[in-house]
């Protein structure tokens, strides 16, 4: 089987695999077998996937490390609220489904726009200073949505900043975060957002603008030389990540009914990277995978009580050091990929 | 006057970011990584002043010496039982073990110290010193933690350019397949490096809690981030520059509080970051890096 085969086979299992999952779940939510914890968690799930499958575009098809993306997952959260928030009250538009689609359409547009403007100065720095850079943005993401205060009145929106005297219905009161949001997201609209975000990032990824992000990975002074505007193809990779996350986000915020701006921080942006390493650096279904397993395990840990988080950094730390030992990697080698790889994915090197 | 006092409390809490920027732009010389723990090794060290002080009752010079062979200790083990193994491994498997390690303490210290906050004890029992008949008045911590940076500039920067260990420092920085072909222990240098930094970390802590004497499992984090930022604002990998971008950082902090916004503050220290990242990508007295072909 040649590598374009099998990659067409492996996107196919991951789409099959997805759809049966959430067949089986919605059946399950139906005969209301399913248990309170896991149903509560379903859409939270969905939107981490979705950020899991968003930052692997910028980490690992595009070799940058990002310590903000939560910031853009926050700016789509609020973006959300207020723009469903404004339908509601101020359009008098009752159908929830319609809302929540437009609503995750204009946080991901706003988080796409905020993605492009800072994406033009980030990508010029390399390495360990785009990281540092990135998570600057998210901080100060985070400390502006802290003073920011919306009310709807009538059909018009009022913005505040460090100052809450606003009239009509406050949706977003500063530190306070959004309040008494109306919860409309759904667990089959968090399904099609998971979907709708493979499609566009398996898409891209095998397309040629896909192959010239990569080239530019792998080597970019090659790249360079081979005319590939490199600044054009990271900006392409960043801004279709940071509207994914605004996407899911928006996905997020309008399935919680009170929601802090202090939930985006550093700490969120970190969790999702540890998803994209722990699912394999590039590898997309693996994200999914481990977006799913580390958002529920902390969850299944609860037994642990007081030791649960714990037993997940030791588990972390362990699974790190185990995958990466040598002698494990080439048992591990020897036993599954008896034909070499051709990917070679690596994603970034040390 | 408030500008004059700002400008002390700047440079206070500026002193504290420059060294705990030591710690991490050491160990990002020499080991080129980002040690994310290193925020929370301070809040180790605070707790262990905070016990040894307030359970124990030992006297303070005990207290303080207690912690820093405690971090020592800690900061060696943790690079010799979580990083070492790694030293092949990509920066990013990296990144997320210092992670899983940076989780590992806050949550050990939940375990043993709990989750409510505790207030740090006074170590030193000195009077405030007023100046400009009491207009000025200025906390002695202030004072003990610029002079405290100082000496430790100082015979940091002496270490490093004097000693042979220093100067093996600078060599396994510059190039670690060299050094190591001329004989230089490279695992010993950076375990070297990972106990200074971690002994910076405890005097850190002393430091950052006699100023702002609240104690909690995640009192490391914040000061970790704004002084990695701080190391990063003056060149990672320098010095000089962590010193530099640590005073730097407080005094934006503090003037930007004062002046411009007290909720802003935050944000106006990492705005200020990406301004000069932008003017100069690899920061203040960062060398820049040449690409070959």
């Amino acid at each position: 089987m040649n590598t374009k085969k099998k990659r067409f086979m492996i996107n196919l299992i991951t789409y099959a695999v997805l759809a049966v999952v959430f067949v089986v779940l919605t059946i399950m939510i139906n005969n209301k077998t399913i248990s309170r914890t896991l149903k509560g968690m379903l859409i939270p799930i969905c939107s981490w996937i979705v950020m899991a499958i968003s930052l692997n575009l910028v980490v690992g098809i595009s070799g940058e490390l990002s310590l903000g993306h939560a910031g853009f997952m926050g700016i789509g959260a609020f973006s959300g609220i207020i723009v469903s928030g404004w339908l509601l009250n101020g359009m008098q538009m009752e159908d929830p489904t319609l809302r929540l689609v437009i609503s995750l359409v204009a946080g991901g547009l706003i988080a796409g726009i905020f993605g492009a403007l800072i994406g033009i100065p980030v990508l010029r720095l390399r390495g360990d200073y785009l990281a540092i850079v990135t998570l600057a943005f998210g901080e100060i993401i985070k400390n502006i949505m802290n003073c920011v205060y919306v009310s709807v009145d009538g059909q018009a929106l009022n913005f505040g900043f460090l100052n809450g005297n606003l009239p009509g219905t406050l949706l977003l009161n500063g530190p306070m975060g959004a309040v008494k949001v109306k919860t409309i997201a759904t667990f089959t609209a968090g399904f099609v957002l998971i979907i709708f975000s493979l499609i566009v990032v398996l898409n891209l990824v095998n397309s040629r603008s896909g192959r010239a992000i990569m080239a530019a990975r792998d080597n970019r002074i090659a790249a360079e030389a081979m005319g590939i505007n490199i600044t054009k193809y990271k900006m392409m990779a960043f801004v279709t990540a940071s509207v994914l996350a605004g996407m899911a986000g928006a996905l997020y915020g309008l399935s919680m009914a009170t929601l802090l701006p202090t939930k985006f921080s550093f700490n969120e942006s970190i969790n999702v990277l540890v998803f994209v390493v722990l699912g394999g650096i590039g590898n997309i279904p693996g994200s999914i995978i481990s977006a799913t397993a580390l958002t529920i395990l902390p969850e299944k840990l609860r037994f642990l009580q007081n030791y649960r988080m714990l037993a997940y950094a030791v588990l972390l730390i362990l699974v790190m050091l185990l995958s990466n030992n040598p002698l494990l990697k080439s048992l591990w080698r020897r036993l599954i990929h008896r034909e070499k790889d051709e990917d070679g994915k690596e994603g970034i090197r040390a | 006057m408030a500008f004059l006092s700002n400008l002390v409390n700047g440079i206070s809490l500026g002193s504290i970011y420059a060294i705990i920027a030591l710690g991490y732009t050491m160990v990002y010389g020499i080991a080129k990584m980002l040690n994310f723990a290193h925020g929370d090794v301070i809040m180790v060290g605070a707790f262990i002043i905070f016990s040894a002080s307030v359970y124990w009752k030992l006297p303070p010079v005990v207290c303080i010496l207690l912690a820093m062979l405690a971090c020592t200790v800690l900061g060696m083990t943790i690079e010799k039982l979580a990083y070492k193994p790694l030293r092949k491994a990509t920066g990013l498997a990296v990144l997320i073990t210092a992670i899983g390690m940076s989780y590992l303490l806050q949550n050990t210290a939940l375990l043993i110290w709990g989750a409510n906050p505790k207030v740090f004890p006074g170590l030193f029992d000195l009077d405030n010193i007023r100046l400009f008949d009491g207009q000025l008045v200025i906390k002695p911590e202030t004072l003990i933690t610029i002079a405290a940076n100082i000496v430790i500039m100082v015979a940091l920067t002496l270490f490093i350019s004097k000693t042979k260990t220093g100067k093996a420092m600078r060599c396994v920085s510059e190039d670690r397949g060299a050094a190591e072909l001329m004989g230089i222990n490279a695992n010993r240098t950076i375990s070297v490096t990972f106990a200074i930094g971690s002994a910076l970390a405890a005097v850190a802590g002393l430091l950052l809690c006699s100023s702002y004497p609240q104690l909690m499992p995640t009192t490391g984090s914040m000061p970790g981030i704004k002084a990695f930022t701080a190391a990063v604002f003056g060149g990672i990998g320098s010095i000089p520059g962590a010193m530099l971008g640590g005073v730097l950082l407080g005094l934006i902090e503090i003037f930007g509080k004062a002046y411009i916004s007290t909720e802003l503050g935050d944000a106006i220290v990492f705005a200020v970051l990406i301004i000069v990242l932008l003017v100069r990508p690899t920061g203040l007295l960062g060398k820049p890096v040449r690409e070959k072909v």
